[in-house]
């Protein structure tokens, strides 16, 4: 009896050995329609579901955590999780601190939107999301930058005119303009703008391995289409495609 | 969650606002208030006993405590709050699994790769397999033990005062009863002591409970993450559309704090009332007066 409850403790410590380790992806929650916090309380958005279906093709065990934009990676670099999947954009700047995997989302357009059309978007007060390709381009465009921690803040800044124009990504703000009643519009030749190289998911730069395995994942992704439709399916039928 | 919630777009008006109002979204805003009252219930006997001690420490006799209790009170006291608040969890994190990783995984490997902070995953606090209940739960204790320290050192120089403002001979006598110095400070330091750090340790609590909001820069998800995360303004993408709404729900917020201090203020009332009972203080004395 005491060595079957012995064998019964060592297969239950074993057996938890023998799982693969979960993979904890961090994203912001707050960037429709890349992720977001659903109305049941739970992440979803494009990312989530690309996320889970790489997961499943590379064979991962995968759960999801929220994180502020502004630490999404001091956190990653401390190990408070694995990876993150936050509409972040691959940069030559972020490369100096996290290793990206190839792009799931080809180069996109980025889109001022501004209560009137011929707002002067190199002059005057301009918002935009902090740490983002975005605020950088403000910064450098001679207009002044506005930062916010979300991008509906900045978004928000327009509306009670702090801000003459919000500066941020063309997928995100589409359903801003379409539901604003005319209240918001694109900025006339300013609604595509290409910026950065496509959006990735960002890996600490040691962990060769997760980023090999995802890699190989997107791949498989891109070659069998079925990204092309995820993407078609969460931006809409004018979403630039692989 | 009802049955009549299922397809929201066809809603309006009152039934819409009620579906709204009870989608899954904002149980978990219900349930961060418990967050918070959970926080403020372990917090308070936790930084009281912090307290305590340090303010024992600080009356100690033997040199290297009472530098301690000095140090500690001081020390705390002169740093503003946020900054600890942003250090203690992330050093008490790395603290903890970089001791653990000297157990667990091979001492010879730093923990330190560039800027990156790794550790092998059965260092892991919590583990990466942990669920993600296990997770918060985890944040909101390291959110407590640096509330507790911080506020600890307040209540320890609330306590320490309130120690020395028992008169002195009151104890004189106890020592002329032949009590030992422990003793003293059981039964005649101690119980006479909570007059005096009453109001100061009522002024502790409220800073407390303004201070819960803290727990956001911590990245708890409590009260003031779901009220901004809920009022933003929803698009299509979600099933409830709505425009900026974060005026309203900061109401709320704002509304609820209001009612924790003004019911506190109450209840600290009726102890203030108890505590001055027969004490030598002017309060004590009026008590006295009104009921001859």
């Amino acid at each position: 009896m005491k060595n079957l409850m012995l064998a019964a403790a060592a297969l239950a410590l074993t057996a938890g050995m023998g799982l693969a380790q979960t993979v904890r992806i961090a994203t912001e929650g707050a960037y429709p329609p890349y992720n977001l916090v659903n109305d049941q309380g739970e992440v979803d958005g494009f990312e989530v579901e690309l996320g889970n279906e790489l997961c499943k093709r590379a064979q991962l065990e995968c759960t999801w955590v929220k994180n502020d934009w502004d630490s999404i990676i001091p956190n990653l670099n401390s190990s408070n999780y694995d990876a993150i999947m936050a509409g972040m954009s691959i940069t030559e700047e972020r490369r100096q601190s996290v290793a990206f995997s190839q792009n799931y989302i080809p180069p996109t357009a980025s889109a001022y939107a501004a209560p009137a059309a011929d707002v002067d978007v190199t002059q005057g007060v301009v918002a935009a999301q902090t740490s983002t390709i975005q605020a950088q381009y403000v910064a450098e465009s001679g207009a002044e930058l506005l930062e916010f921690a979300t991008p509906d803040e900045a978004v928000g800044a327009v509306r009670n005119g702090e801000a003459e124009a919000v500066f941020a990504d063309k997928d995100f703000l589409v359903p801003v303009v379409e539901e604003s009643g005319g209240a918001i519009v694109w900025v006339t030749g300013k609604d595509d703008i290409p910026l950065g190289e496509g959006i990735g998911m960002a890996l600490r730069k040691s962990d060769t391995e997760l980023r090999e395995k995802f890699d190989a994942a997107i791949s498989s992704m891109k070659e069998d289409g079925s990204l092309n439709e995820m993407i078609k399916k969460w931006f809409g039928d004018e979403a630039v495609l692989f | 969650m009802f049955a009549s919630c299922a397809d929201p777009k066809s809603l309006e008006g009152l039934a819409w606002l009620m579906c709204y109002l009870a989608s899954g979204k904002h149980l978990l805003f219900y349930l961060s208030f418990g967050t918070v009252l959970l926080l403020l219930a372990i917090t308070a006997p936790v930084a009281l006993l912090f307290g305590f001690g340090g303010a024992m420490a600080s009356r100690s006799r033997i040199a290297p405590i009472r530098w301690f209790g000095r140090i500690y009170t001081s020390m705390v006291r002169g740093v503003p709050d946020i900054i600890f608040f942003l250090f203690v969890p992330i050093a008490l994190d790395q603290a903890f699994e970089w001791l653990r990783s000297r157990i667990y995984c091979d001492p010879t490997v730093p923990v330190r790769h560039g800027n990156e902070f790794i550790v092998c995953s059965a260092a892991k606090l919590p583990l990466s397999t942990s669920p993600e209940w296990v997770h918060q739960a985890y944040g909101i204790f390291l959110a407590v033990i640096a509330f507790a320290v911080v506020f600890g050192a307040f209540a320890a120089n609330v306590l320490y005062g309130a120690m020395n403002a028992v008169p002195r001979a009151q104890l004189e006598t106890a020592e002329a009863y032949g009590m030992s110095p422990g003793q003293v400070n059981r039964r005649i330091l101690i119980p006479q002591m909570w007059t005096y750090a009453l109001p100061g340790l009522a002024n502790l609590w409220m800073i407390l409970i303004k201070a819960t909001p803290l727990l956001f820069v911590l990245g708890v998800e409590d009260i003031v993450y779901w009220a901004r995360e809920l009022g933003a303004a929803k698009t299509r993408v979600y099933a409830y559309p709505h425009p900026d709404w974060r005026l309203y729900y900061f109401l709320g917020i704002l509304v609820f704090y209001l009612l924790m201090t003004w019911g506190s203020e109450r209840i600290f009332d009726r102890i203030r009332a108890r505590l001055s009972r027969g004490q030598a203080t002017a309060a004590g004395e009026a008590m006295r007066k009104a009921a001859t």
